[in-house]
Parts: structure tokens; sequence; C-alpha cells
């Protein structure tokens, strides 16, 4: 039977996450530490003239939690437009997750996330 | 130490509880939640300079407390300064200690220090411009993961002014070979502040016989309340130093433009301190006291030796400490292979059993072993084999969700 929290599909996602690889050169890119357990996320995205994301990758270690949010945020993100990006919340990755997230687990769902927050800040600020 | 569970309200019966997270903080037994309670109902004045019973009976409650820890490590009680905890104390310690040192100096630590044990240092260091070092553990063999003292006599040479280091890490469990760096920084005649904030709830600490001139420790490790801690200092040193805050309470005179400090140790506590909790510091240690250290590191020994049979006979456990139970407390910080240290501890939580997951605040320590993040079990005197079990069982049902075979 499923586990509640740890679904197969999680469970694929953590031994085999999507879009786990490096960009070279990619246009975005930023990184978010889990200050309780030192896990970091490094997420990066290629962005074409039309601030379409055209592909992205992430890199880092995590729990099954972060490893299979980042592997879904990340795949969302592909074909997306940056201010489509803006516009995603916290809630909104916790909902692609399909699990319940207690509170102790909200910052492993959310690693990827506060990492592509950061990234979209760095372009932006650079943008200006 | 059967009966000593009944003492322990969060461990009812009601609540199932396999708490294995005494490490970071431990339970606090019925004695010590009475004392405090009796502060605040019977007299909740402020202590000293009040004329008033209330006052005075809180007054002698808190130095009776200050006695009661000093007996306790065998200190005067002169000697013991009342803190926050042991974060603070070795704050104050590293301001304190400045004025002392010279960038040609040098302060010895070891690899697995507590965060709280190493930044206070850090910036010590770069404010002075002196340097750090840090004494090695051994990687390898039968003694992995205990102190290298052929590192620790490279380390400590004429040069060397401190040496702080733990008298128990917090997440290997090591105990450190305290008469020999004792004895390797006295030669040198470098000041050495032990962190006991571990080993104080493990083992009898008794400063004259360690000769150490400062140790610092928490309360709420030690079966006691959060909030307060101790900073021992040897007599000399506390005449020397100079506090490190300012206000009431600590003066001798006072005019507009100056004042001159009290004496002992009122001089290190400015303001009015957490009263009800170094009195249920002091009922602490008087707990601990009428268990007796004879029996408490029976049980612990036992516990460690169960804990390492069962965790230790497990392929996909890698447990993370000295193999030995003379050189260890009963603190386990282990992996599970192919889960995550968070998972484990999220899976362990489903059956009532607390355990930590994560850097533990030692992250310069996980990278030096090559970890990325550990799971903690560590145990207290009321940790039964019951709980050793009921904790294997939890990471049996981890394994089986994550298909560890
Ligand atoms: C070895 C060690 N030193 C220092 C500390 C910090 O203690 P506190 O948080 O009570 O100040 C801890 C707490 O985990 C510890 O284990």
């Amino acid at each position: 039977m499923d586990d509640i929290l740890y679904k197969e599909y999680i469970l694929e996602l953590y031994r085999d996450p999507l879009h786990k690889k490096n960009i070279t050169h990619p246009t975005m890119h930023g990184k978010a530490v889990n200050q309780s357990c030192g896990d970091d996320i490094t997420v990066m995205l290629l962005v074409d003239d039309t601030d379409r994301i055209t592909d992205a990758g992430h890199q880092g270690v995590g729990c099954a939690i972060s490893q299979a949010a980042v592997s879904l945020l990340i795949d969302w993100c592909i074909g997306k437009t940056i201010r489509e990006l803006n516009e995603l919340t916290q809630e909104h990755v916790v909902d692609m997750l399909g699990i319940h997230i207690s509170y102790a687990r909200k910052n492993c769902a959310t690693l990827g996330y506060v990492a592509l927050t950061q990234a979209i800040q760095l372009y932006e600020r650079k943008n200006i | 130490m059967k009966d000593i569970r009944t003492q322990f309200t969060a461990l009812s019966d009601t609540t199932n509880l396999v708490y294995l997270d005494s490490a970071a903080t431990a339970l606090v037994p019925e004695i010590v939640l009475d004392a405090m309670s009796l502060y605040y109902k019977k007299y909740p004045a402020n202590v000293h300079r009040g004329l008033y019973d209330m006052s005075i009976e809180a007054t002698q409650q808190y130095e009776g407390a200050r006695k009661s820890v000093a007996q306790f490590i065998g200190a005067s009680p002169d000697e013991v300064v009342f803190t926050s905890g042991t974060t603070q104390g070795i704050n104050m310690l590293a301001v304190a200690l400045k004025k002392q040192l010279t960038s040609d100096d040098v302060i010895v630590l070891t690899r697995y220090e507590h965060h709280a044990n190493l930044i206070p240092w850090q910036q010590l260091a770069s404010e002075v411009g002196c340097e750090l070092r840090f004494i090695d553990l051994i990687l390898t063999g039968d003694e992995k993961y205990t102190v290298d003292m052929e590192s620790a006599r490279t380390c400590i040479d004429a040069q060397v002014k401190v040496v702080a280091y733990s008298a128990a890490s917090h997440v290997l469990g090591t105990i450190a070979p305290i008469q020999e760096i004792q004895h390797l920084a006295k030669a040198v005649g470098a000041i050495t502040v032990i962190d006991a904030a571990q080993a104080i709830a493990h083992m009898p600490l008794n400063v004259k016989e360690i000769d150490c001139d400062f140790l610092v420790f928490s309360g709420h490790k030690l079966y006691g309340p959060t909030g307060v801690g101790v900073l021992y200092g040897k007599k000399e040193h506390l005449e020397k130093l100079a506090p490190v805050s300012f206000g009431g309470g600590m003066v001798e005179t006072v005019s507009y433009t100056s004042a001159t400090w009290a004496k002992g140790p009122a001089k290190f506590e400015p303001g009015t301190p957490s009263i009800a909790a170094v009195i249920g510091l002091g009922a602490a240690v008087k707990f601990i006291t009428s268990v007796g250290w004879k029996s408490i590191c029976a049980h612990e020994k036992d516990i460690i030796q169960y804990a390492q049979d069962v965790l230790g006979n497990d392929t996909h456990i890698e447990v993370l400490g000295p193999t030995h139970d003379t050189d260890r407390i009963a603190v386990f910080s282990f992996c599970v292979s192919g889960i995550h240290a968070h998972d484990v501890a999220e899976i362990c939580n489903r059956s009532h059993v607390a355990v930590r997951a994560g850097h533990h605040c030692a992250i310069p320590l996980l990278k030096y072993i090559g970890k990325e993040s550990v799971v903690r079990a560590s145990c207290g005197i009321y940790t039964s084999r019951e709980d050793i079990e009921r904790l294997a069982t939890a990471l049996t049902e981890a394994k089986r969700i994550f298909s560890v075979t």
C-alpha cells in the first residue's frame, strides 16, 4: 500500500530526480540552503529572448521531499515565462507534490523554490 | 533505574514517547518542576537587596542553588557564575579573554566542536588576528572517531594561549582524553576552557581534579530548565577578568561617570537573573546526586552496549562514533544507507520515537567526516532497552518504505 507521505512517485523522484543536471552558461542561477540540515540546492535556467525558459536543471543534496519537489518544480518551469515564474507561490509548490507537508518539512518542500526565487532576484537585479 | 521513568511526566504511559533527543534538551523530573513552581507561588521576589521575607527567601534559594552546583562540580560557590547557557558562557569568555591575546598567540580547538564552541573563538581570532588550530580525530581503524593525541601534541605548542574543547562530542559521543589535553595545555601555560554541555549529564566532572581554568554547561541538558547555565572559573581568573556586560547588581560603587565592580560571581551577573531556572538547576543537580553517578554510569553503559549491538549489526546502518564503550557517552549519530536523515526522523516520529536529524550545529565536523546530515539518538537516565528496540523497529519501517534491502 502506498505510504501517505512517501508515495511511490515521490520515492521514484528521490531515487531518480528529473532534470538533475548542470546547465552550461545558465541565464539565471540561484542557491538555497536548508538551515536545519545543511542541504543545499542550486537551480540553473536558460532563458531565451522572449523571457521563456528553454531548459533548466538542479544540483545538490536533499531528502526525498526536497528532491521530489525540486524535480517537479524545474519540470514545471521549462516552457514558462519569467512572469509566470514570478507568480508562483510556495503553496503551488506544495500542491505540485500532492502530499500533506507538515510544519517541520515545509523547508524541505520549498528549498528548490527558495533557490528559484533567488535566481529570479539575481537575474532581475542584473537586468535593471 | 526503573522507577526513574515515573518521575518524568513527559514519559507517562499516555504519551507512549520514546525520547532519544536528550543531547538537545533533557526531560525534566517532577522535583525540578516543583522547585520552580514553588518559587513562583511562594516567594516570587527579586533576589538581593530585598529586606522583606519573600526576597530574603528568594535570595537564599538562589544562593543555595549556587552552593549545590558548586558542590556538584567540586568548585567553591564564588567560582560559579550563572549564565543563560553554554553559548552565553563561551561568548562571555571569548570577549573577556580578548585583552590577554595578541596576534602572535594561538587558540586550539578540536574538529568536533559545536558551533557554540567554535564561532565565538573564530570571532575572537579574527579580531585579534591570531591563529586557530584544530586537533584532529582519528578517522580510520580501531580507534576511529577518537581524539588524535599525536595531533594534539603538534597543535599545543608554546604559542598556544587558549585550549577550548568539549569534554564529550554531541555528535560522535566521543569522550575527550581530558587529563592528557589538560597536561599538554598546562605544560605550555595555556588557559583551558571545557565545554561540558554534553559531558555534564553523563559523567562526574570535578573541576579541581581536572584542573581546568574554565568549564561551561547548560541546565537544560542536565534535567534542569532552559534559560540557565553555568560558567565555572578558577577564583584567580574571575577576580582578574573584566565583566563583559553591565547593569544593576554587579557594582560596588557608582558615580555619574564611573563604576567599580562587585566581588565574586555577581560581577558577571548584571540584571535580574533567571531566578526560577537557577533554583530549578539547583534541584536538578541534587536530583542527579540522589540517583548517584554509579548507577547512572552503569545504566548508560548498558544502553551504549545494547544500542551498539542493535544498530551495529545492521549493515545498512553506519554508526558514527567510537566503538569502545569507555570512549563514548550514550549519544549515537548514524546514517541509514539510501535514506536521508530527515526522512528517517520523520518516519521515527510516526511511532513516537523522537530523534534529531541534520547537521547538529557542527557543519564543519560533518564535512570533515564526509557526511551531509545525520540522525542522532541520544540517551538519558530514563532511556530503556525497549526504547532502543522501538528505534530499531522504526528504522526497519523506514527501510521498508524506501525499499532498502
Ligand atoms: C557540546 C555542546 N556545546 C554547546 C552547546 C550549546 O548549548 P546551549 O544551546 O544550551 O547554549 C551544545 C548544545 O547542543 C552542545 O551539545
